[in-house]
């Protein structure tokens, strides 16, 4: 990462440093300390959310907390996470699948049409996907498929950026002669593809699965729209219906403790995964 | 913005020298087209199924309209409309607000955030930064957040009684509500900066890295460094990304959803539930109202399109001119 940007490797000024560095601080307190509160805030006893200071602990009850949130309502939550993990790891599995299939498709095989399709491939990556969104609900509506696992799963497969980027990646990664050599050797065009190709595109595999994984987790509207039955939803509508419900009873901490358990699988693969992100993300903008 | 659909930016491929194309016998080319066909089928069916009919079952309901005859469920007559839908649309006061609401919000927190996120960006990557990969990783930490959940913790954070920050505000004299009517916008903007400021850092970030070293050198001989060296040798250097972290964040404002309608959920008292276009297509659509709110959904793409085209022809305006 760290360019070696050639024997100027002088100190900056002490004045320098220390300026730059206290904004970088500034900067990583206004990042954490909601985090922080959101963590401090799971683990305060019933009813002394309000009293105390907001950023210290008081009357810890972590685990009290932690019981009453995955028992209240015959453990409605763990249910909500269990469907996250569901909607997010089949819509990603999924969309990477059919994304490299299509993008090799389209890089690999000379045919006519492959421009025009491509291009609106393309340009509905442009298209905000909330527009998708209501008329796709009234659709399912009419087909009665509204309030299924379906009718998350199905918009989920689908990742047109997964397409595009699948396309650039085997254009510029698969060589013609390697496939070439495969068919020479009587290899079909599925087994080249799986046996040959695949593998060469392992990283931009890596990329789609996970900026898929990440955005159908982080969605929100689409389940919103979609489902009605508590034992179907993701843990983000979930949540934002327990926050809702405040007034009907449900003691604030619920929502809180929940917000912070939700985090905390993600943060983990997030920090473990560190050099996938990196990859995906750093080798992005350099063009 | 939770809901901006942040496209991954592309991960380089590795560089192998383009292989000469060997042009396709006639006879293969029926044989490339079947087998082509075959590896698209199952994402161009799902395609077309899931973003294509929805636009265009919305682009033909906006111009139609349901008629019941008679007073108590008659017969339900669709007749053509032509464009009385989008008129109707451009006299619903509420979506009309809610289009400026959105357009103000915009105008002024995409600047500031991307403002900060290049300002972090050149930080980061000047000499004087130091831990520079824990910087990293605790800016983009954020975007693990899904916006919903992000928006319930906001919901009690800024909750007057609870809030760390009331404190030290009036202290300094400022005496806040941040949940009021007229604070809602800036909360929901700091929420959007909050999500998303350390993303876009990354993306600008990285354009950075990739600045060649000799570049630098050169300026730093010439006696160009600190912010001089910043602002004439680097961000013009990067600004193909931020022209791209601009186009994103319009697109991500036009299409606001998640932060006011939880708030709006949670039932704070000045939170609106027509903060946002997209909240009044929905609420149309559920008032048995799904043709004006057809029509609504296709002004408001209609409008982020000309404005992300509009981002990128000025930007390439401003490139050719340069």
């Amino acid at each position: 990462m760290t360019t070696s940007r050639g024997p100027m490797a002088t100190r900056s000024p002490l004045p320098a440093r220390l300026v730059v560095n206290a904004l970088l601080g500034l900067m990583t307190l206004y990042t954490l300390v909601p985090l922080w509160w959101l963590f401090v805030s799971a683990t305060k006893g019933e009813g002394y959310l309000y009293r105390g200071s907001p950023l210290w602990f008081s009357h810890f009850d972590l685990g009290g907390n932690l019981s009453r949130v995955f028992s209240f309502q015959d453990g409605a939550f763990s249910s909500w996470l269990a469907n996250s993990a569901l909607y997010s790891l089949l819509g990603a599995a999924v969309s990477t699948l059919l994304s490299v299939m299509a993008g090799f498709a389209l890089a690999k095989y000379r045919f006519r049409g492959r421009e025009a399709i491509f291009n609106v491939i393309l340009a509905s990556v442009l298209i905000p996907a909330p527009m998708f969104a209501l008329p796709l609900f009234l659709m399912l509506a009419k087909l009665q498929l509204t309030d299924t696992y379906w009718a998350v799963l199905l918009p989920s497969f689908v990742s047109p950026f997964g397409v595009y980027l699948s396309r650039i990646y085997a254009s510029a990664s698969v060589p013609d002669e390697l496939l070439e050599a495969a068919r020479m050797d009587g290899a079909g065009e599925q087994r080249a593809f799986f046996r040959i190709a695949l593998p060469v595109m392992t990283p931009a595999l890596v990329t789609v699965f996970l900026f898929q994984f990440v955005s159908v987790w982080n969605n929100y509207l689409l389940p919103a729209l979609m489902l009605n039955e508590a034992s179907k939803l993701p843990v983000t509508v979930g949540l934002v219906q327990w926050r809702s419900e405040f007034a009907n009873g449900v003691p604030p901490m619920l929502p809180i403790t929940g917000a912070f358990v939700s985090l905390v699988p993600l943060l983990i693969a997030f920090v473990s995964l560190q050099r996938f992100w990196r990859s995906g993300l750093t080798a992005g903008a350099v063009k | 913005m939770s809901s901006q659909t942040a496209p991954p930016p592309v991960p380089a491929p590795p560089l192998t020298p383009a292989p000469p194309r060997a042009s396709a016998a006639p006879g293969r080319r029926h044989r490339t087209a079947l087998n082509a066909a075959g590896f698209l089928a199952p994402f161009g069916l799902l395609f077309a199924a899931m973003m294509l009919a929805p636009i265009g079952y919305a682009i033909y309901q906006s111009f139609f309209t349901v008629r019941r005859e008679g007073l108590f469920g008659g017969a339900q007559t669709t007749r053509f409309a032509g464009f009385d839908n989008f008129l109707d649309a451009l006299h619903d006061a509420d979506f009309t607000a809610s289009l400026g609401r959105v357009a103000l919000l915009g105008v002024v927190q995409v600047p500031v955030m991307l403002g900060l996120a290049l300002a972090l960006a050149l930080l980061l990557d000047s000499r004087s930064a130091r831990f520079k990969k824990t910087f990293r990783l605790t800016f983009f930490l954020p975007y693990a957040l899904p916006g919903a959940i992000a928006a319930v913790m906001w919901s009690f954070l800024l909750v007057k009684d609870i809030s760390p920050f009331t404190g030290p505000l009036s202290a300094l004299g400022i005496h806040t509500d941040f949940l009021s009517a007229g604070w809602i916008p800036v909360s929901i903007g700091n929420m959007i900066t909050w999500g998303w400021t350390g993303y876009n850092m990354l993306i600008i970030y990285s354009a950075l890295q990739a600045v060649p070293g000799e570049v630098i050198e050169a300026a730093t001989l010439d006696n160009c460094t600190g912010w001089r060296l910043a602002w004439y040798v680097k961000i013009p250097l990067v600004r193909a990304a931020l022209v791209l972290t601009t186009v994103f964040s319009v697109i991500g404002t036009a299409q606001l959803y998640t932060e006011p309608a939880v708030l709006a959920a949670a039932r704070i008292p000045g939170a609106s539930s027509k903060f946002s276009p997209i909240m009044n297509t929905t609420l149309n659509a559920s008032q048995a109202n799904p043709n004006l709110a057809a029509a609504e959904s296709v002004l408001l793409a209609l409008v982020t399109l000309v404005l992300s085209f509009g981002v990128l022809k000025f930007a390439q305006r401003r490139m050719a001119d340069a």
